[in-house]
């Protein structure tokens, strides 16, 4: 293991030396308001504006990496977590088109390896990855300017083989840069939200030991061959919501009232998805997540690329428990890929009426 | 007030004197003492009483969903069913012997754990083998014998209909159903304590399969069954709620409805037949004997 550490400080090391030239300049020199923003755990977002009428401002943030062991479905199977705050996802960062995004990216001495982030939604040194390299008690401040509106990716991305190890070990969240008017329906026609939850798709891949039983490890490190190679199958063990299996059902099941619009974000960093509501619609889908397009409208389900994020509003219409699936059903249901809304409200008889209960089908008429 | 027979007893008892009888045969095994590794399958009796019980399965009243009647029931003889669920060892005897299917892999093999992730078939084919290795007569309970056998531990899922809202139906089950420990890993016997009957584990992460089908009922203005349809391929599994599993599922974490929320495990114990004539007499010889 320590081999194993030594390796990887060095190649980070050689890492650092190539970027040092571009981290010396100082945040000062932009004459713009500052507001520091704390981050909220998925699928809750942190309170911000949905159009503004302030100028650009510079928004900081601190993403903490923190690497640790997880429980993953109701069987205890353990996972050798990589985090963005300590959350997968890590959390999802709003701010607005023209604000300048701060983040500074904190690697506790008490982790084991380097680390990253490639902001999607950046421009340059490979989303900022090139820049933000640090190593176990290093910290980096990287800002870059929100020029494109949507809904973005950011993942670790540490180099070679690394890169999609931390991706599906959890080092991934999304990033959305709201239009400064906010959304519209493409026709002029704004689009509100009273609610909005991120949910954020992981495929995980658990190595099994010889009688088929998931491994458990110590350490990421220890973690990493065997997993390597069940990654290389492309058939993932678990396709989860935030983090495990059920985490947003039962008694952390996502709750809205009839009537309310609520803005789903779904990010998948590395593998396609395909969102649906049960018994519900997306209203305006952003399925690439880019709100520079007019959204679909009226969609049953939509598609997420894998590296990208989807944004979709719903206004739910009838009270009741909704499952929030991705529709392939056995991802959904086998692999752990379901959250539930539980809304209340008051029933619509016109929408949906059981017009006659379940009966015995009545013998067929003679004559 | 609960007695536990010793079946290791009642089979010398049998083996002695029974043995030119036409029952040699299954004495064969005279050394199987009803468990894997030498334990005994204790068994409890339950004393003949009443039970107040949400009667299982769908209903409706006037061409519209009506809530589950409670109707008291009565047991005029007492129940004999088993203290504990059947072990994965006591169920990997009746594997090895081949009868029964494998258990998965990840099921840990011990005395003190319940065999779990069983489907009803599984569970009714080792009823079977345990019947003809012991000459008693063992079978699944039914979800009334479980209600009365649980007591106290039996969960009354009784839910108010508004006919003008079914959603507020599906949400206070939802609600109920989700406010339990998601702690699926099962855990030795005793870990979820004995009730008020002497049964152990009731309640606890492992669901019981029972012999009940899923039946809908047509009621009539009184509450009375008018007429009912089962459908035996869904089977009753009582535990912290009742739930509804189709027969030949093993695992129902995954094998439930898009909104529900499933059993952790599934498990089973059995009830043994009292009026099965071999185990009369074998009870009247120890009786006779000590």
């Amino acid at each position: 293991m320590l081999t194993r550490r030594g390796a990887l400080l060095s190649a980070a090391a050689a890492a650092l030396l190539l970027a040092a030239p571009a981290t010396t300049k100082a945040a000062d020199d932009l004459k713009l308001p500052r507001q520091k923003v704390e981050l909220v755990a998925p699928p809750f977002v942190h309170a911000h504006e949905q159009a503004t009428k302030q100028g650009p401002k510079i928004i900081e943030f601190t993403l903490t990496i923190e690497e640790k062991k997880v429980v993953i479905d109701e069987k205890g199977t353990t996972f050798q977590a990589m985090t963005f705050n300590g959350s997968m996802p890590g959390p999802l960062m709003v701010v607005h088109e023209g604000d300048y995004v701060e983040v500074k990216l904190v690697n506790p001495a008490s982790n084991s390896m380097p680390h990253n982030v490639d902001f999607h939604s950046a421009t340059g040194a490979l989303g900022g990855a090139e820049l933000t390299l640090v190593n176990p008690g290093e910290e980096v401040t990287l800002r870059w300017k929100a020029t494109r509106t949507g809904t973005f990716v950011y993942h670790c991305a540490p180099g070679g083989p690394m890169i999609p190890w931390h991706v599906v070990s959890g080092m991934n969240g999304a990033v959305m840069v709201l239009p400064r008017e906010g959304l519209t329906d493409g026709k002029g026609k704004p689009v509100k939200y009273d609610r909005a939850y991120y949910i954020g798709e992981q495929d995980m891949y658990v190595p099994r030991d010889e009688k088929g039983n998931f491994k458990s490890y110590d350490s990421p490190g220890e973690s990493y061959n065997d997993t390597v190679e069940v990654m290389k199958k492309l058939t993932p063990t678990h396709v989860v919501f935030n983090g495990k299996v059920g985490a947003l059902t039962g008694k952390n099941a996502l709750t809205a009232k009839v009537g309310e619009t609520v803005l789903l974000v779904h990010s998948q960093a590395n593998r396609d998805s395909r969102p649906h509501l049960i018994g519900g619609h997306g209203d305006y889908v952003w399925e690439t997540g880019k709100f520079s397009n007019a959204p679909e409208t009226g969609l049953e389900t939509w598609f997420i690329r894998g590296g990208s994020v989807g944004a979709a509003t719903y206004k739910f219409l009838q009270p009741g428990i909704y499952a929030y699936v991705t529709h392939n059903l056995i991802e959904a249901v086998e692999l752990g890929a379901t959250a539930h809304f539980k809304v209340e409200g008051k029933w619509n008889d016109d929408l949906m009426t059981q017009v006659k209960a379940p009966s015995e089908i009545p013998p067929a008429k003679t004559n | 007030m609960l007695i536990a027979f010793k079946l290791k007893l009642a089979f010398a008892c049998v083996a002695g004197l029974a043995g030119p009888l036409a029952v040699a045969p299954l004495l064969s095994d005279a050394g199987f003492r009803g468990g894997a590794n030498g334990t005994e399958q204790a068994i409890v009796e339950v004393r003949a009483g009443n039970v107040a019980y949400r009667v299982a399965g769908d209903f409706t009243r006037d061409g519209k969903q009506a809530a589950a009647p409670l109707r008291q029931i009565s047991f005029e003889k007492p129940l004999a069913i088993m203290k504990h669920q059947v072990s994965s060892s006591e169920y990997q005897a009746c594997v090895d012997d081949g009868v029964c299917r494998a258990l998965d892999r990840s099921v840990s093999i011990a005395a003190d754990r319940p065999a779990v992730q069983v489907s009803w078939h599984d569970a009714n084919t080792y009823a079977s083998w345990l019947s003809q290795k012991t000459g008693e007569r063992y079978r699944l309970p039914t979800d009334e014998e479980w209600a009365f056998a649980a007591g106290s531990k039996f969960a009354d899922d009784g839910l108010p209909v508004d006919d003008d809202d079914p959603s507020k139906r599906w949400i206070a089950r939802y609600e109920r159903e989700s406010g339990r420990n998601r702690d699926g890993d099962p855990r030795a016997f005793g870990s979820f304590g004995v009730n008020e009957n002497g049964l152990a584990d009731l309640a606890g992460n492992v669901w019981e399969w029972t012999s009940t089908c899923f039946t809908r009922h047509r009621l009539d203005d009184a509450g009375e069954t008018i007429s009912s349809k089962a459908n035996c391929g869904v089977r009753v599994v009582e535990g912290q709620h009742r739930s509804y599993v189709t027969d030949f599922i093993r695992d129902a974490r995954a094998g439930g409805c898009a909104v529900g929320v499933p059993p952790d495990n599934l498990g089973f114990r059995l009830v043994r037949e009292s009026s099965s004539w071999i185990s009369g007499l074998a009870k009247t010889l120890h009786i006779a004997r000590s």
